[in-house]
């Protein structure tokens, strides 16, 4: 009997992200940008994305979605009430999405048909962060009910974002949310992130926000 | 909250390049795991256990190594290494750093395997 080494060097997620390498060549192939929102359960992703989507269709521009929860259609129902197409995704007790539920849900969409796909991920600063889902941009949403150190206490979800977004600022007053503390966090975690203060009840940051995304899709040629 | 995910795969990948090796019987199974990868160590060691109860990794041991996050800092023109991940800015000069070089890696280094029989 001996024993040996046998170097592996493997990535641990590797099918996770060649299934990603595969969605992402899709998506550039159909000129569609691929958005996942990420955040805590309650952050507010889903009135969110409703406002988008709708506004967005409004504008004309073409938008589909794919939402990720763990049980029930609620959300999709909610999303749906935009007009545009929505999926939900049931994850079963699954703490993320990944790669190739995003691939099985697509299953019958002309991608080459949509601006921008976004996908709400399940609500949940930790697991996501490891599974690539193909997407152009990662958009980590933290709202003000949540407290200023959210991204000092998940530094993963942070540093992983492409832009960040404040929900629910017109709470910030009487929840007592210290705003310069919480850009400070998040740019400590990610220097040199967007931000954007939003809320969908008051407006406030909303355009800057669609700006983004036109300027994005724009950007990418 | 991933991990017995994690392990999982691990088991499936390692179990595939077994089949290299007929026979033979994993002692150990090292990983490299950066320091935000999301993952925790206690937890993948744990679930270690689960996750290989009846395969041919059964019995062996999971070693994790976590590997501290290196940013490029653009001031001093070099990698440095950060203390933490609370604070992505250089430790030596304090600007911000935005090139990440190590601290996401989620990879199986090697295994420790001893041969069913005597190599040819």
């Amino acid at each position: 009997m001996t024993t040996r080494i046998v170097e592996l060097r493997r990535g641990i997620l590797k099918k996770n992200d060649e299934l990603a390498a595969g969605l992402r060549a899709s998506y550039a192939a159909a000129r569609v940008m691929v958005l996942n929102l990420v955040s805590s359960p309650g952050t507010g992703k889903t009135a969110f994305l409703e406002w988008t989507l709708t506004e967005l269709r409004k504008r004309g521009v073409r938008v589909a979605a794919l939402v990720g929860d763990l049980e029930t259609d609620n959300d999709a129902r909610r999303l749906a009430s935009s007009g545009a197409p929505v999926r939900q995704i049931n994850t079963h007790g699954i703490c993320h999405l990944d790669a190739e539920m995003i691939g099985k849900h697509l299953d019958g969409w002309e991608l080459g048909a949509l601006d921008y796909l976004f996908i709400e991920n399940v609500g949940n600063l930790v697991c996501p962060s490891s599974y690539d889902l193909g997407e152009a941009i990662r958009v980590v949403l933290l709202s003000v009910t949540e407290g200023e150190d959210k991204p000092l206490k998940y530094p993963t979800m942070f540093n992983s974002a492409d832009a960040a977004v404040i929900t629910k600022m017109d709470l910030a007053v009487p929840c007592g949310f210290d705003r310069w503390a919480a850009l400070k966090n998040i740019n400590e975690i990610r220097p040199g992130i967007q931000i954007f203060e939003t809320s969908v009840k008051s407006g406030v940051g909303l355009d800057e926000w669609l700006g983004y995304l036109e300027e994005k899709r724009k950007g990418r040629g | 909250m991933h991990e017995l995910s994690i392990v999982t795969s691990v088991v499936e990948s390692v179990t595939e390049s077994l089949a290299a090796y007929p026979g033979a019987r994993v002692l150990e199974v090292r990983l490299r795991v950066g320091a935000l990868a999301s993952v925790v160590r206690e937890s993948l060691e744990f679930c270690y256990g689960i996750a290989a109860e009846g395969t041919a990794l059964e019995g062996s041991r999971l070693v994790v190594n976590v590997l501290p996050v290196v940013m490029h800092c653009e001031k001093c023109g070099k990698d440095v290494e950060l203390e933490g991940v609370q604070s992505f800015r250089c430790p030596l000069c304090g600007e911000p750093c935005f090139d990440l070089r190590q601290g996401r890696e989620l990879e199986i280094d090697s295994i420790e395997i001893e041969d069913g029989k005597e190599a040819a």
